[in-house]
């Protein structure tokens, strides 16, 4: 069966591909202070910051290993800069200062997850150094330790999936931007300790794999113990197909992607082994791939019209060539939608050669190359048309012998099957090439920190916090008056926590319903919109409902009220209502303008007497939104209406 | 208790001693409720009694599994020793370009400067023999042609004026050898020390002579090690002067060494990168060590070559450096003059000095032949005896204001003076004349560090 050049899910059977899946989920968690230092755990934006670059050098072991990824780092001049915010860092951030110990609080709350995890606490918890060189940690290594082993979680088809470890670990530094060489960082987010729950590959369809995420995602937040919002939760997933290989991928940030993204890596390892299989049928061996010459093929594009190549010429850059054998169709063919086989060589020659991307001639004539450039090519290649395959780049010459250096050896890998690769998730649900995998885990131990035993006290500390399973959770919100459908949704919320805590405050003085619509309708409406809701601090909430008990806003404005507060970060709930013209209406200008608006419908009212409470109540309604109760404007209307009847002798009928 | 076997103390150490388990062996601990734990054995590296056993996991994980009344342990597999297959990929790729370099010998005297980590048991050795060194620094082979050897390897904290002794030995060794330049590798407490002792023993220095070291240990990514390696092999190799000096970071950033004027220079931060700081000097120069540059900053050096050597090793023991508290009891000094020290020196308070009782006892130190030398705790600006009745009255009793030196410098001073002179006269005019750049007669407004006050 020919191979087609569009890659879809369609017809996929998962099980069949032998699909196994394991996750890795990270959670910050709200502890008054980071894991291994005394700063606040928050991100700032603004305020006096220290910057300095640093270089990290690639550590060799005994062996005399060093990590490739991490050596072609530093081979490449790559320098750090850190932004060090003095409201969230100090010197143990910025390396300047051992570790304090590690935070007893983030233990004890990795303690009570592993306990309804059904996972066994280690004795005595040790923290290691992983090391990680792309400059996210100004250590050049991750803290990390295992609090407990095993476990499981139960799906709701009764399936147990297996939990491998449960650990605490330190987030790493964010990062702000990129020039050149330069990758800057901030430090901020750095050392916010982290849970970590690794389950055992035993997912196998992607539904499986994103209910998992749910649940253990879940099971953190029904501690109440962290933190919430964009990036504060992050899946890397571990996938493959019988036949593939284990591919990681990080940095999923969204809960809902998840199965996108392990359905599409399950169709890419599916198609690159289709391809395999192509080129195995045309007789393609790695060996043919051994001795290609990488060509200098710029007296071609002299004169071209091509923007990219003539600003890589104007640079005094070179264009360079190589061709692969046998490879004519294979760059067209997609591995995920709209991801070619193609765009893996281009990931693999601006990872390794830093240039910015490359053409092929499964997709020329375009982009300003003619065919007669084309032509010349495979004249000048010796390259057969129909048959083999050329892939060029523009750049600095140096760069651009490593680039296509890196597409033969990525052309090669794909003559054997899936690459063992890290890749970065895309919004999409796709995914692209980040790194090469880690040989051997570098991990060891961290001298400078002291083990932590876990004795009886800290384990009585934990149970204190163990979650409440969530069909005993979803008991009690009903119990608050929600309906099953809306404790659902409320169980599900990523505020779970500060909505019950609301509804506990507020008992008596704002209905529950109202409180938990809050953040299940309207945020996540105004999420929608692009709204950033996350920007609200939880103690505006408060003051929100408390306005609301006090009858000082209307309910119709939360939306208006959320929103301003989402826009303007660090205003309140009175500055939004006074901005929005919200609030301050007395009742007797309400009573006016009832009065009024009976006076213009006077005819209207003889006629229709009482019907015409609808359209009364619409127009008083249009003016005060959001600024005076409808059940109140309700009863000024009828009474009003009845009133001006009685007078008229209308009464009753 | 005292029976520790592979850090393990008490009933733990003596089951695992019985199994003839070590280091990296494979071995399974049953715990009496029925789990199992299997891994490496781990030595246990704290500092605790606890019984406790450190595995490393298959996923390269340590944990710790207590040792209860019914755990069994057993051995499932010794250690498979990796042989031979030294698989190095150099760090750099291209090779230094052919033609003489100047030549520069790197003498290990503590502080590691280069190490491997066997990731396998969490062990860190150091590598100090010239291959190793240019193997983890590569580029110091693009500056000079290195030569380098171990003369002793210990904790900067247990370094003696023996040590002193046999580092100005061995670079004397070196420099009458024919190399440009000398560096000393040292761990970083007492670095400053040394090199106030090396620049009054070693004089009329033909080369310069760099002590360096590391604030962030080698075996971590971000180890200011090289860098500060690199900037030293360049300043032994290319720098005008020939003063013995300290070449550390000289930001937290890695940008630019310091090459601090090795009898003006103390650490003076515990843990930071640039700890080391001139004091009443300004550095002798900026090192940019990715850039190869040396920009000079102070002129008044002694230059490279100009002069032979002269080795003046020794340095007598019974000097003591004495920090003044308020309430400070005079039997601190009379217990000393008892003992036969020679020299005193006091780090008295602003000016220069102590409670006024105390001016008796030190009357009598002198009398007695003791050379007693006042220095500041506040260690930037001069002593000055003249302005306070204290300070008259100490100077009245034979006290030596130690001008602008530091405290510690001052001491290592005293020690060498002492060692090579018995006349008390002649120790004080000593102790009065600049030797190596110690006494900066003249402090200008900007050497004074601006703290910072704003939030
Ligand atoms: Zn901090």
């Amino acid at each position: 069966m020919p191979l087609s050049p569009k890659a879809s899910l369609e017809g996929i059977d998962f099980r069949k591909l032998g699909l196994k899946v394991g996750l890795e989920i990270h959670q910050q968690l709200a502890t008054r202070h980071k894991l291994f230092c005394s700063c606040p755990v928050e991100l700032v934006e603004e305020g006096p910051e220290d910057v300095f670059p640093r270089r990290l050098r690639p550590t060799r072991s005994e062996i005399g290993e060093v990590d490739v990824a991490a050596l072609f780092e530093w081979r490449k001049g790559r320098v750090y800069e850190y932004h060090a915010p003095r409201a969230a860092s100090c010197l143990v951030e910025a390396d300047e200062e051992p570790p304090h110990e590690i935070n007893r609080e983030a233990l004890v709350i990795a303690l009570a997850v592993a306990k309804a995890l059904h996972a066994k606490p280690v004795d005595e918890v040790h923290v290691m150094r992983k090391i990680v060189i792309d400059g996210s940690n100004t250590t050049g290594f991750q803290r990390t330790a295992i609090v407990a082993l095993g476990g499981y979680v139960t799906l709701s088809s009764g399936k147990r999936v297996g939990i491998q470890t449960i650990c605490v670990e330190e987030d790493a530094a964010r990062k702000i931007g990129e020039e050149g060489v330069r990758v800057k960082y901030k430090l901020d987010r750095l050392g916010i300790p982290l849970i970590e729950v690794s389950t055992a590959p035993d997912l196998e369809t992607p539904e499986e794999a994103q209910e998992a995420a749910y649940l253990i995602g879940q099971l953190f937040r029904l501690t109440g113990r962290v933190r919430r919002g964009i990036g504060t939760i992050r899946q890397d997933l571990n996938v493959s197909i019988k036949g593939g290989a284990k591919v990681e991928i990080k940095g999923v940030q969204r809960l809902d992607l998840i199965a996108k993204v392990v359905a599409y890596e399950a169709l890419r390892q599916y198609r690159l082994l289709q391809i395999r299989d192509e080129l195995r049928s045309r007789g393609v061996k790695p060996e043919d791939l051994d001795n290609v010459e990488i060509v200098d093929v710029t007296d071609v594009f002299r004169g071209t019209k091509s923007r990219v190549i003539r600003r890589a010429l104007s640079r005094g850059g070179r264009v360079l060539a190589v061709k692969l054998p046998g490879f004519h169709g294979i760059l067209g063919v997609e591995v995920q939608p709209g991801r070619r086989f193609g765009t893996e060589l281009a990931d693999y020659a601006r990872f390794w050669g830093g240039v910015g991307g490359l053409f092929h001639t499964d997709e020329l004539p375009a982009y300003g190359i003619t065919s007669e450039e084309v032509e010349k090519l495979y004249e000048k290649l010796g390259a057969r048309k129909g048959w083999d395959a050329i892939v060029i780049v523009a750049d600095e010459e140096r760069k651009a012998r490593k680039a296509l250096e890196a597409v033969v050896e990525r052309a090669k890998q794909a003559l054997i099957g899936v690459p063992r690769e890290t890749r970065a998730a895309l919004e999409d649900g796709t995914t692209r090439y980040m790194r090469p995998q880690p040989g051997a885990a570098r991990m060891y131990p961290e001298t400078d920190i002291p083990p932590f035993e876990i004795t009886e006290d800290v384990l009585k500390e934990a149970e204190a916090l163990v979650p409440e399973p969530p069909e005993k959770k979803l008991e009690k919100l009903k119990s608050y008056g929600l309906s099953d459908e809306l404790a659902q949704q409320v169980l599900r919320d990523i505020h779970l926590d500060l909505i019950e805590k609301l509804i506990e405050e507020f008992r008596g003085r704002v209905p529950a319903t109202l409180i938990a619509s809050t953040f299940t309708n309207i945020l996540r409406s105004l999420r929608h919109e692009g709204v950033d809701v996350e920007a609200i601090p939880e103690h505006a909430y408060r003051e929100l409902f408390s306005m609301i008990a006090e009858g000082r806003l209307a309910k119709d404005a939360i939306p208006d009220v959320l929103k301003f507060l989402a826009e303007n970060p660090g205003s309140n709930v009175s500055e939004a209502i006074e901005k929005l013209g919200l609030g301050g209406v007395s009742l007797e200008e309400v009573e006016r303008e009832v009065e009024k608006i009976l006076d213009q419908l006077e005819g209207e009212l003889r006629e229709k007497g009482e019907r015409i409470f609808g359209k009364v109540m619409g127009r008083v309604m249009a003016k005060y939104r959001g600024r005076v109760e409808g059940r109140v404007v309700a009863e000024i209307v009828k009474r009003r209406i009845r009133e001006r009847l009685e007078k008229l002798g209308v009464g009753k009928r | 208790m005292s029976e520790t076997y592979l850090g393990y103390s008490g009933e733990l150490a003596k089951v695992l001693r019985e199994l003839g388990v070590g280091v990296g062996d494979r071995v399974r601990v049953v715990k009496p409720d029925g789990s199992v734990y299997e891994g490496l054995l781990m030595p246990r590296y704290a500092l605790s009694s606890r019984p406790i056993i450190v595995l490393k996991l298959d996923n390269g994980y340590n944990i710790g599994v207590r040792y209860e009344p019914g755990t069994r342990i057993e051995l499932v597999e010794k250690r498979r020793v990796v042989v031979g297959g030294r698989v190095t990929v150099p760090l750099l790729e291209e090779s230094p370009p052919p033609g003489p370099k100047p030549r520069v010998y790197i003498i290990g005297a503590g502080g590691t400067i280069a190490s491997k980590i066997e990731y396998e048991t969490g062990a860190v050795r150091a590598a100090m023999s010239p291959e190793e060194i240019v193997e983890a620094v590569p580029e110091i082979a693009f500056v000079a042609d290195v030569g380098a050897g171990v003369l002793f390897n210990i904790l900067s904290e247990n370094m003696t004026p023996e040590h002193w002794e046999k580092i100005v030995d061995e670079v004397a060794k070196k420099i009458e050898a024919g190399y440009d330049g000398i560096v000393v590798t040292h761990g970083t407490d007492t670095m400053a020390y040394t090199a106030a002792a090396l620049a009054f023993a070693l004089r009329g220095l033909p080369v310069p002579v760099v002590l360096v070291g590391a604030q962030r240990s080698s075996d971590r990514p971000s180890s200011d090690a090289a860098f500060n390696l690199h900037a030293a092999v360049l300043t032994a190799a290319r720098a005008p002067f020939a003063e013995v000096v300290v070449v550390m970071h000289g930001e937290t950033g890695d940008t630019y060494a310091l090459a601090h004027r090795g009898v003006k220079v103390r650490k003076m931060h515990t843990s930071r990168r640039d700890a080391f700081q001139s004091i009443n000097a300004l550095p002798l120069a900026k090192i940019w060590p990715s850039e190869g540059r040396i920009e000079v900053i102070d002129n008044s050096f002694r230059k490279r070559g100009e002069e032979e050597l002269r080795v003046e090793n020794g340095f007598e023991r019974r000097v003591a450096l004495v920090k003044y508290y308020p309430g400070m009891s005079s039997e601190i000094i009379d217990f000393l003059v008892d003992r036969g020290y020679r020299g005193i020196v006091l780090e008295g308070t602003g000016l220069g000095h102590v409670g006024e009782w105390l001016v008796d006892s030190i009357r009598r130190a002198v009398e007695e032949g003791v050379v007693v030398v006042m220095t500041s705790q506040c260690l930037f600006g001069r002593v000055n005896m003249n302005v306070y009745t204290t300070g008259r009255k100490l100077l009245a009793a034979g006290v030596i204001p130690g001008e602008d030196m530091l405290p510690e410098v001052a001491f290592v001073k005293l020690s060498w003076v002492l060692a090579h002179t018995s006349s008390p006269e002649e120790a004080k005019k000593l102790m009065l004349t600049n030797l190596a750049g110690e006494i900066n007669p003249r402090h200008t407004v900007n050497l004074y560090p601006r703290w910072p006050h704003e939030g």
